[in-house]
């Protein structure tokens, strides 16, 4: 405001009073912080996400732009027998694996919560399947797994407990088994260690004064250290959860999805049908298909379980 | 309701031995404190006699029995932990009534317990909110609940009052001792606040380094003290120490640096020359116009019932001395205190043992 004009005079004031209030005002400031980030959001997150959603409504192909075609490709999902195969796959894969997950990752977590001799080199050995990359370890297990060469077979031939090699990729159920074995493997440390994390900010003096109340172990586990460890849990399921529902590499270099799409989840589908087949819309269908599961996952969390009455209100 | 006996227990984590053969006794009823400086051993000695530790050597007894190989929860005692150790997820209620429903108390008995607790406690329109709604103050008093509901033979406190701000620490002194008087169960009370335990106990029991200085009454200990570190650690403020040596040429004195003399009662029998530490009560020495021992003014502190004096004496010692009169002083000039011999503490220059007079003994 250079100009020293008296006509102009109050015009500065209402300015710098209005700024002044908009920066005092916290949620004008909040909002102004947050552009950035949203614009990033914005760029990265929306588009491709938005991008997705446009193809699925597209008959687009490899190379070829495509036109809408409104709801055509999900109609062709609706009556299409394999798609529903791979969502019952999908629900069958994330529930029993997420439940393997949280029980052995728990059991574990309480274990190496002990006063144990090597604790940290426990703790440091439980996070290696977690660090290896998934494709390795993927490659491993399709060792381990092999027809022939199988080490489980051996290793249970030699032990006199089984005649024939287990064809344990070859069969539907077998498959099954075994890719939810693989993905449980290779997710328990991120649960264990997670659940680790939570169970030693549970203080010392509840476990003592539960104690001194008459508690034995089982009543310490079930009164203190479970809803104590509830917010963790869910956050550390619902991560889980959202992982192996879209979970891919494992079952592509393991089974692609065989045998007879036995083991075809969402996502291997949708890269299938989408990258491998061309057929870009129809994968991106699948894929978009996917969405109304992860939320419902995620809204069940969030109102479910991780907001609890006694964490709210109130100082420290 | 039970006594307490503590027969020379020793307790080590690993190879470092942090308490070196304690033993207590207390009485059925009784209110008895630890006392003293952190890292002593109170918390780890209550926790023994809690259970949450074990007992390297020697034996706990509650009541008749042998508590060493008992397990906490069968030992009947309830304590009341410095950071409260509420459990977040209950309320006011589910957390004092949780001992009982592990017990499998009837819910009806239940309440009725709590209910008469938080009555005591003036805890009745908390009873449904959640520990983080409460204040420091109201979360003590929920701890203490959850102890009273119990009715255990014992209460253990590891210093309640030490997250408490310093007026609501002296309310709830009060009232704790209070319910003391009320329920007369034998509670064991570890603080490192001298005038908590001054106050609250019918026996103070001073600890040092893993050792008992001394038990008694809260009186005794200051009347009396055993030895030089009970003498400095019960008292505010502290009793004032001059070293020096005994002269028994004439009648006996004691002959402290920078010419110091102060006659002592003859009831002392202690050799000529022997050193000694003398020690008085800064509310015991008096004004004098000729005799004593001279003293600088430093620092002069009016609280309106009281004066306190801080000065040094010619060799630099600091003297403190409380005048229920009026005196005016000015800071920089010498005055001369006196005190009734009989109303002086001898201790032994090196091992600091206190010295008898003949009368006492
Ligand atoms: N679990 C432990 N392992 C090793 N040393 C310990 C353990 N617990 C306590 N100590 C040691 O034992 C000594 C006594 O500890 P304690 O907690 O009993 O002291 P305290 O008298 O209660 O002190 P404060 O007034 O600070 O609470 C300390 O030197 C402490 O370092
Ligand atoms: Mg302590």
């Amino acid at each position: 405001m250079a100009v020293p004009s008296a006509a102009v005079q109050p015009r500065p004031s209402i300015l710098s009073r209005s700024l002044s209030s908009l920066a005092e005002s916290r949620n004008a400031l909040g909002f102004g912080f947050m552009l950035p980030a949203a614009a990033l959001l914005l760029v990265f997150l929306t588009y491709p996400l938005g991008l997705g959603v446009w193809l699925g409504f597209t008959d687009a192909r490899i190379g070829r732009p495509g036109i809408f075609i409104g709801l055509e490709n999900y109609e062709y999902l609706w009556s299409d027998a394999v798609f529903w195969l791979s969502v019952f796959n999908t629900l069958l894969y994330t529930i029993s694996a997420s439940i393997l997950k949280f029980a052995l990752g728990l059991w574990l977590a309480l274990i190496l919560n002990q006063n144990l001799p090597f604790k940290s080199f426990f703790r440091a050995i439980v996070l290696l399947p977690w660090v290896v990359p998934t494709v390795l370890s993927a490659i491993a297990f399709w060792w381990i797994y092999d027809a022939q060469f199988s080490i489980l077979s051996w290793a249970l031939q030699q032990m006199g407990l089984i005649d024939h090699r287990i064809n344990f990729l070859g069969d539907p159920t077998n498959a099954r088994a075994s890719v939810i074995a693989a993905n449980v493997w290779r997710g328990i440390p991120f649960v264990a260690i997670t659940l680790l994390a939570g169970l030693q900010t549970i203080p010392q003096s509840l476990y003592e004064a539960a104690t001194l109340d008459g508690a034995s172990r089982w009543q310490l586990f079930r009164y203190v250290t479970l809803p104590l460890l509830t917010p963790i849990i869910a956050i550390t399921m619902t991560f889980s959860v959202l992982f192996t529902f879209t979970d891919f590499q494992l079952i592509y270099v393991l089974t692609r999805g065989g045998p007879v799409n036995a083991t075809h989840l969402m996502a291997t589908l949708s890269f299938q049908r989408g990258i491998s087949g061309g057929q870009l819309g129809e994968g991106a269908a699948i894929a978009v298909a996917m969405i109304p599961f992860l939320l419902a996952a995620i809204l069940f969390s969030y109102f479910g379980l991780q907001r609890r009455k006694w964490q709210q209100g109130g100082g420290d | 309701m039970a006594s307490v006996a503590i027969g020379d227990v020793y307790k080590s984590f690993g190879t470092v031995e942090i308490l070196h053969g304690v033993s207590v006794d207390i009485k059925d009823g009784e209110f008895v404190t630890l006392v003293g400086p952190s890292g002593c051993g109170k918390s780890t000695l209550l926790r023994m006699i809690a259970g949450l530790e074990k007992i390297s050597r020697g034996q706990i007894a509650i009541g008749e029995r042998v508590v060493n190989n008992v397990a906490p929860k069968e030992r009947d005692v309830a304590m009341v932990f410095q950071n409260y150790a509420l459990y977040p997820h209950m309320t006011v209620a589910e957390n004092m009534a949780f001992s009982l429903m592990l017990k499998g108390v009837s819910k009806a008995e239940s309440d009725a317990g709590v209910q008469r607790a938080a009555e005591i406690l003036g805890l009745v329109p908390l009873l449904s909110r959640y520990p983080r709604q409460l204040s420091g103050g109201q979360r003590q008093r929920v701890a203490m609940g959850r102890a009273i509901v119990r009715d255990p033979a014992v209460f253990l406190f590891d210093e309640p009052l030490s997250n408490l701000d310093a007026k609501l620490r002296v309310q709830m002194r009060a009232e704790i001792k209070e319910l003391h008087q009320r329920l007369k169960t034998t509670t064991v009370y570890v603080t490192h606040d001298q005038i908590e335990a001054m106050t609250m106990a019918d026996k103070i029991v001073v600890m040092h380094d893993g050792i008992v200085e001394q038990i008694g009454p809260p009186l005794e200990l200051y009347d009396r003290p055993n030895n030089l570190f009970v003498a400095s650690f019960i008292g505010s403020p502290a009793m004032n120490l001059l070293r020096g040596e005994i002269a028994t040429d004439g009648s006996p004195s004691f002959r402290g640096s920078g010419g110091i003399s102060v006659p002592l009662a003859s009831a002392f029998s202690i050799g000529n020359g022997e050193p000694v530490v003398l020690g008085i009560r800064p509310e015991h020495l008096r004004l004098s116009d000729h005799q004593g021992i001279p003293v600088t003014v430093a620092v002069v502190e009016p609280t309106g019932s009281e004066v306190q004096l801080i000065g040094r004496t010619a060799s630099g010692e600091e003297i403190v001395a409380n005048f229920r009169e009026r005196h005016s002083f000015t800071p920089g000039e010498t005055i001369r205190l006196t005190a009734d011999p009989g109303l002086i503490h001898l201790f032994h220059g090196e091992t600091g043992q206190r010295f008898e007079t003949r009368t006492e003994q």
